[in-house]
């Protein structure tokens, strides 16, 4: 009982000084968005490395999400709800859940665990106090591009997942279901609301903002070599994932 | 001048250092000696903060680096060039921008003026030619020469080397002691070395420090040291695995690195 309680204790100190490190490292990027026009060259480098080179693999994820929530939606509503509000439910489902949070996995596997390698690697080499010997503040240089970068890209990643989505969802329905394409789109600007564009948005913008944070979290903190490297892309696949659920969910409560 | 006074630091409760006293003057040369995981290291990256220390004074021409905020902090560092162990070269950059990067986020120096600066640099470190290449296509020996580099590209008062000839061929690695000797001769540098290779200390020191124990245990020229009576002294430098030197090696923990950071 007492080995179980001082265990308890210790992972409650672990997680709150965890939780205190992001929240610090958080707050030091914060500080550093005046210095982002300055340090442009390495915003943009990220923006291509986070945002352009991520666009074919979430082009790939969005047509499948699509499709394939397409021909769900019709295996779900057939015979109960007319088949006119297939495009809408899709529509929704995509617009609200599925891209952002599809995407969002997507990137936190493809962005997210390659910044906690790269920084990982960085740290275990020394290359990071030989940024700071330089006189060159780490957090600045190498954390807050990875992060705005995120930040401002995620969100128009989404907008191409929910387009090609729609797309790979119209494709099934009128290829696969023989559903007109006018039916399709019957439904939708009766029931289109703007807000879900931009729940679907911020979402987006809040999971790019946390797959960077943490991938640069836990970059920072590796140890132990190359394998601490591939300790840390694990780690920073799953808690991303997992916090972009949670985050998921609670964004939901507050928004709908 | 560098001046540490009664430095300590442990890891994991297990103290590394435990009450450091040393005086540098201005264009000395000091190699500090060791065995492996006596703290040598620890000490050398507490000389520019990247390792703060639990408690002590570290004063760096009479300002204290442990008080200071982020931004007098790295106002102090520009003073400073570290060669680090496995030279740390930034795998992504070319060796021009290895080179310059500190000079690019610090000054306003036009392209043809930084690679002005590199070239010369690199003729110093005797490498001429190679501006252009990546780390990858470096051998270790090189890798040090651009390390060292990139050290003084700011023209720095210190420079800091953390183990120069580990992992070097003996040539390589005499190239690299002459390269040290003939730096803090033109460039007018204080010269920190921490090493446990003898040939080297004695070849490029001035002073010779060894800690042992976590304090500067002895201390003198390098023919004082290769006349010490001292067993500790003589076990170390004879390389003799049997003696009184037999404690436990504790290994650098990684800090936290958010301790101390301000936001």
């Amino acid at each position: 009982m007492k080995n179980a309680l001082v265990r308890l204790g210790r992972l409650t100190e672990s997680f709150f000084a965890e939780a205190g490190g992001i929240f610090i490292l958080l707050g030091q990027i914060l500080r550093f968005s005046t210095r982002l026009y300055k340090d442009r060259s390495l915003f943009i480098e990220q923006c291509v490395s986070v945002g352009l080179n991520s666009v074919p693999i979430v082009l790939l994820v969005g047509v499948f999400t699509g499709a394939v929530s397409a021909w769900q939606t019709n295996y779900q509503i057939e015979g109960y709800i007319p088949i006119r509000y297939l495009g809408l439910g899709t529509f929704k489902a995509v617009i609200i859940e599925l891209g952002p949070v599809l995407s969002a996995l997507i990137i936190a596997g493809r962005v997210g665990a390659s910044i906690a390698a790269e920084l990982g690697s960085m740290k275990v080499t020394e290359q990071i106090d030989a940024l700071e010997s330089l006189a060159i503040n780490s957090v600045r240089y190498l954390a807050a591009p990875r992060f705005y970068a995120s930040v401002f890209m995620m969100p128009i990643l989404v907008i191409f997942a929910d387009f090609i989505a729609i797309i790979g969802a119209l494709m099934t329905a009128t290829l696969l279901l023989g559903i007109p394409s006018a039916t399709f789109f019957s439904e939708i600007p009766k029931f289109f609301w703007i807000w879900d564009i931009f729940a679907g948005e911020i979402k987006a913008l809040i999971f790019g903002g946390t797959t960077a944070l943490i991938g640069c979290y836990i970059g920072f903190k590796t140890e132990g070599g190359a394998e601490g490297v591939g300790r840390s892309t694990i780690r920073s696949f799953v808690l991303s994932s997992i916090l972009i659920l949670v985050f998921d969910y609670i964004l939901a409560t507050i928004f709908f | 001048m560098i001046e540490i006074s009664d430095l300590t630091k442990s890891f994991n409760d297990k103290p590394v250092l435990r009450g450091v006293n040393l005086s540098i003057k201005s264009g000395e040369s000091v190699v500090i000696i060791g065995r492996s995981g006596c703290g040598k290291s620890v000490l050398l990256k507490m000389m520019t903060m990247l390792l703060p220390p639990d408690s002590g004074r570290i004063l760096i021409d009479g300002e204290d680096i442990t008080l200071m905020d982020d931004q007098n902090l790295y106002r102090v560092r520009r003073k400073i060039g570290v060669l680090f162990q496995g030279a740390a070269l930034f795998d992504s950059m070319t060796v021009q921008e290895n080179i310059t990067l500190g000079l690019r986020e610090h000054t306003d120096l036009s392209e043809t003026e930084l690679r002005r600066i590199a070239e010369e640099r690199l003729e110093l470190v005797s490498l001429p030619g190679i501006l252009d290449l990546k780390p990858a296509e470096l051998s270790g020996g090189m890798k040090k020469r651009v390390g060292l580099a990139r050290a003084i590209a700011m023209d720095p008062k210190y420079v800091l080397y953390d183990e120069p000839t580990t992992g070097l061929d003996p040539i390589s690695a005499d190239a690299i002691n002459n390269l040290i000797i003939s730096l803090n001769e033109k460039l007018k540098v204080t010269t920190i070395v921490v090493t446990h290779d003898m040939v080297s200390a004695n070849k490029i020191a001035d002073r010779i420090i060894m800690l042992h124990r976590g304090v500067n245990f002895f201390e003198g020229t390098p023919e004082q040291v290769k006349n010490a009576e001292d067993e500790v002294v003589r076990q170390f430098i004879e390389g003799k695995a049997d003696g009184p030197i037999k404690q436990v090696i504790v290994k650098e923990q990684p800090r936290e690195w958010w301790r101390g950071k301000r936001f």
